[in-house]
């Protein structure tokens, strides 16, 4: 084609190219689990594409948050479709986070030499996870403010920088309008720019580093389809039914509005948390309030504190899968832990 | 025993004497730096004789906080310690006042406004002659000696104050204490009045609002019966009472053609539809010539009386029926997640007609319901029709996504073609 | 590209074809919302808790007008002296709306003749608490009502 012919000519584009032309997904019966990467790529372009059109409309103040998004959902021309589509993206988003980084855990795809990889991808997975937190408090209705104030009262907890971090969430020592001002530049600036940065760098390693092989298949041995055009095109087929599921989602089932927040009232009885955090909320409930001399909030929000920090450090924890030999012991962490989040997640929302 | 017999007969003897030694008890709270006798002797003692003492002690007797003590009402000297001079008759000492006195007794100190002014300047100081004009008073002096007097209501020994959320006289307690006498079958037996009024009330909105709610602007008993003067309104005079507070409904009924007839034939006005004790919530089916309807009681099919209550009720139960439908239109729009606050905040503003134009129906005057029903039936006719733009908004929703979904459909098809395309001419090649 | 059989359609153009379309349609379908979102609505502006209650023209001294404040009613009011204050309507013995008698010189309730000073404070009637203060400004010849 001309044009590209032109643009080669001054961007240098042929390693760029070579690398579209030659690279190939391995075919296996674990490659069903390739797509979630892409999936979960579709859907943070998603959320970016109607969280900008939100921008155009809405108000971070705590006396026009609320009355802008009801005025995107009910005088906006397709402001429904928008908002609703950003507010269900966030959640499929994070859903298909999670499934592909369990299928990447199970597939010990983090073995060398793809640590980095790994690293990048928990920066982004905390990173999704405050997108979602700060997210949420933005319409400023009921249900968030008192989630918020849960949430960042959690974050208190923390010994010893406890106070300093909820006063930097909070923006005072109570959920106010400095709160929605603060989590609005997280959600739409900070965040944002530094998830360019590490999503650029985990999905620059991945076309560097090519697809890992689940141990146990035979790299030489292995069927392989092109990258070009036949993965991308199933690729594409699957984005395009996730975007159907986004258009059904939210013609049949409009993301509520709910009450606008009133700080003066009470906290309705059995607030919780979204679904992602759902987990994590019911373990704390079950934590005996002391346990020997600590603060069982304390002890909780220290355990989950050094579980993130281990499953961090995963690559350089699991000897066995670095040797490329079978690694029982993490598949056998892996399964628990997602048994362990599904099933707290289902009691949480269930009682 | 002999406690019983001593104190008894010394009733009887003070009795006798408390003609003579009327006015001599002083109306002055004991002086603090003497030892009050009576209260040291009687302490020590239990049942009958100590418990006055202690209700007495009480924080919250109202007696007790402002310095009074038993010789105060009772007579007596308390600077004595030997028991005969403390209760000495002479002194005016009376152990168990007798009831026809007992008006009298308290009025010593709470009829007399330079006394009460020192306690509290704004207390009313007419209740033992408005409590001669009640019922109640009347019948004492006839000698009736189970109606109330001051402390069948008040108590004697442990009196609070009235405003005391415990005191037996608190608004929420009015109607139980009244009820210990008015409703106890047995006990009113002898005067062959209903018994039945406290029930009635608390069955009644009024109660429900006092009792349930604890909305203390709720009428009990004396708002309407009065407390001291406690005479039961006459007929004529209710609709002023109930008036007090249903301020519009009262002058608009004075102005209808009902309250000259009403009047002349003695009835009731308010209480003749509304009933006095057992008033419920008022409903439209009370209006008009339907079963329920109070309207039928008096007037007959084909007068011109029974179309003007058929005509009201029909304007009446017609914007009823249209914020209901616009109501519902709104709940399904808002159900299929439609963003429909405004209207139904806007509806409320109909809500408010209707409730005025069932005040309106006091003027017992078509005209004037149709002109208050009015406004209300176009603000319901608005949310009605914002009601059916969302519907119509919602089904161009699905229709824009069964559209949607079939592009993607078919896009979905024929990637899956090209790749079934592109694979074939791979595997060939 | 493989030579096609005489006469018939190249079925590769055709599934070309169809891939082309129907990818059209589907940005054509994401499009059209979008360009449709960027454009405002014809009232341009989401109503904070900033209403313009009245026109000061509007507004006589010993005055009131009862106006929608987000989802509640309230009422801005000029004083027989000239001052403009706000309360919300809302009548807090059973939530009727009130209204601004001018004989009586105060805010009144139809329903159980509660009775409001012109600072809102509950002085006769039913209701157990004032009226909830609202903040009133004039800006121009507007009067703008707000909350605290």
């Amino acid at each position: 084609m001309k044009t590209l012919a032109w643009l080669e000519e001054r961007l240098g584009l042929e390693p760029v190219l070579k690398l579209v032309e030659k690279k190939t997904v391995p075919i296996h019966r674990h490659s069903i689990w390739y797509y979630l990467g892409g999936m979960t790529l579709f859907l943070f372009v998603t959320q970016a594409v109607t969280g900008i059109l939100l921008l155009l409309y809405y108000r971070p103040s705590s006396d026009g948050a609320y009355e802008s998004v009801q005025f995107i959902m009910g005088q906006v021309s397709f402001g429904w479709l928008v908002r609703s589509i950003h507010s269900w993206s966030a959640n499929l988003m994070i859903g298909t986070l999670f499934i592909h980084m369990f299928s990447v855990f199970l597939t010990k795809a983090y073995r060398p030499p793809r640590e980095l990889t790994w690293i990048s991808g928990a920066v982004l997975l905390f990173l999704a996870l405050a997108f979602g937190f700060s997210g949420y408090l933005l319409p400023w209705n009921k249900v968030s403010f008192f989630a918020t104030r849960v949430g960042t009262q959690i974050a208190g907890v923390v010994p010893g920088i406890g106070t300093f971090l909820l006063r930097f969430l909070r923006g005072g020592d109570d959920v106010t309008g400095a709160t929605l001002t603060r989590f609005y530049g997280f959600h739409v600036a900070i965040l944002p720019a530094i998830t360019a940065l590490f999503l650029g760098v985990h999905v620059w390693l991945v076309q560097k580093q090519g697809m890992s092989l689940p141990p146990g298949e035979d790299e030489s041995q292995v069927k392989t389809m092109k990258f070009v055009p036949n993965f991308l095109l199933r690729d594409a087929m699957g984005w395009l039914l996730a975007l159907g599921l986004l258009a059904a989602l939210s013609a049949l089932f409009p993301w509520e509005l709910g009450q606008k927040a009133d700080p003066f009232a009470s906290a309705p009885a059995g607030i919780k948390p979204e679904w992602y955090f759902l987990f994590l909320f019911q373990t704390l409930k079950y934590i005996p309030a002391r346990v020997a001399f600590i603060d069982g909030d304390v002890l909780g929000v220290l355990v989950m504190g050094a579980g993130a920090a281990l499953w961090v450090f995963v690559p350089f924890l699991d000897r066995q899968a670095a040797r490329g030999e079978k690694s029982p012991v993490f598949t056998a962490i892996g399964w628990v832990l997602i048994v362990y989040i599904v099933g707290m997640t289902l009691v949480g929302y269930f009682t | 025993m002999t406690g019983k017999l001593l104190t008894t007969s010394l009733g009887a003897v003070a009795a006798l004497a408390l003609f003579a030694t009327t006015g001599q008890a002083q109306p002055t709270p004991v002086a603090a730096a003497k030892v009050d006798q009576c209260v040291a002797c009687h302490s020590d003692l239990e049942g009958r004789l100590g418990d006055p003492v202690k209700a007495l002690q009480q924080k919250d007797d109202v007696h007790g906080q402002h310095g009074f003590s038993c010789a105060n009402c009772h007579g007596g000297d308390p600077s004595q310690e030997s028991g005969k001079a403390a209760m000495d008759p002479a002194k005016g000492f009376v152990a168990v006042p007798k009831r026809q006195d007992i008006p009298r007794l308290c009025g010593k100190c709470h009829s007399d406004p330079a006394f009460m002014k020192q306690f509290d300047p704004a207390e009313r100081t007419d209740q033992e002659s408005e409590y001669s004009t009640s019922v109640h008073g009347k019948r004492l002096k006839q000698g009736d000696q189970k109606v109330a007097v001051c402390t069948s209501c008040h108590g004697f020994h442990g009196v609070k104050a009235v405003k005391n959320s415990t005191a037996p006289v608190y608004a929420l307690h009015v109607a139980e204490t009244c009820g210990s006498c008015h409703a106890n079958v047995g006990y009113m037996q002898p005067y062959g009045i209903p018994t039945d009024q406290l029930a009635k009330w608390q069955s009644s909105v009024h109660g429900e609002a006092m009792l349930k709610k604890q909305d203390l602007s709720a009428p009990t008993c004396n708002d309407c019966h009065g407390n001291h003067g406690a005479t039961p309104p006459s007929v004529a005079s209710v609709a002023n009472v109930c008036g007090t507070c249903h301020v519009r409904q009262a002058e608009l009924f004075q102005k209808s053609p009902h309250a000259k007839p009403f009047q002349a034939l003695g009835n009731g006005a308010c209480v003749q539809c509304h009933s006095n004790h057992e008033i419920h919530h008022p409903s439209d089916e009370m209006l008009g010539v339907g079963k329920q309807s109070v309207c039928v009681e008096c007037h007959f099919e084909g007068t011109s009386s029974f179309k003007a209550a058929a005509a009201m009720s029909g304007q009446i139960s017609d914007l009823a029926a249209q914020i209901r439908r616009a109501g519902e239109i709104l709940q399904e729009a808002s159900n299929d997640g439609m963003e429909v606050s405004r209207p139904q905040f806007d509806l409320r503003e109909a809500g408010n007609k209707l409730i005025n134009a069932r005040v309106v129906v006091h003027s017992f005057a078509p005209g004037q319901v149709e002109a208050a029903v009015k406004p209300g039936l176009e603000v319901a006719g608005k949310a009605h029709q914002a009601g059916l733009v969302a519907l119509s908004d919602f089904q161009f929703r699905r229709k824009g996504l069964a559209v949607s979904l079939l592009f993607i459909a078919i896009a979905v098809a024929a990637i899956f073609l090209k790749l079934r395309q592109i694979e074939r001419r791979q595997s060939s090649a | 590209m493989q030579p096609t059989r005489e006469g018939t359609m190249p079925r590769r153009s055709f599934v070309d074809y169809l891939l082309g379309t129907s990818l059209g349609m589907v940005v054509a379908a994401i499009f059209y919302p979008i360009l449709r979102f960027l454009v405002p609505p014809r009232i341009a502006e989401s109503s904070e808790l900033n209403v313009v209650a009245a026109k000061t023209a509007e507004l006589k001294p010993n005055s009131g007008k009862v106006f929608p404040f987000g989802t509640e009613p309230a009422i801005v009011i000029q004083t027989p002296g000239g001052e403009i204050r706000a309360f919300s309507a809302v009548c807090t013995h059973l939530a009727c709306t009130v209204q601004y008698r001018d004989d009586l010189q105060q805010i009144w309730c139809a329903c159980h003749d509660g009775h409001y000073d012109l600072y809102g404070k509950n002085i006769g009637g039913p209701p157990p608490q004032p009226l909830t203060k609202l903040t009133a400004n004039i800006r121009g010849d507007e009067i703008i009502v707000s909350k605290g």
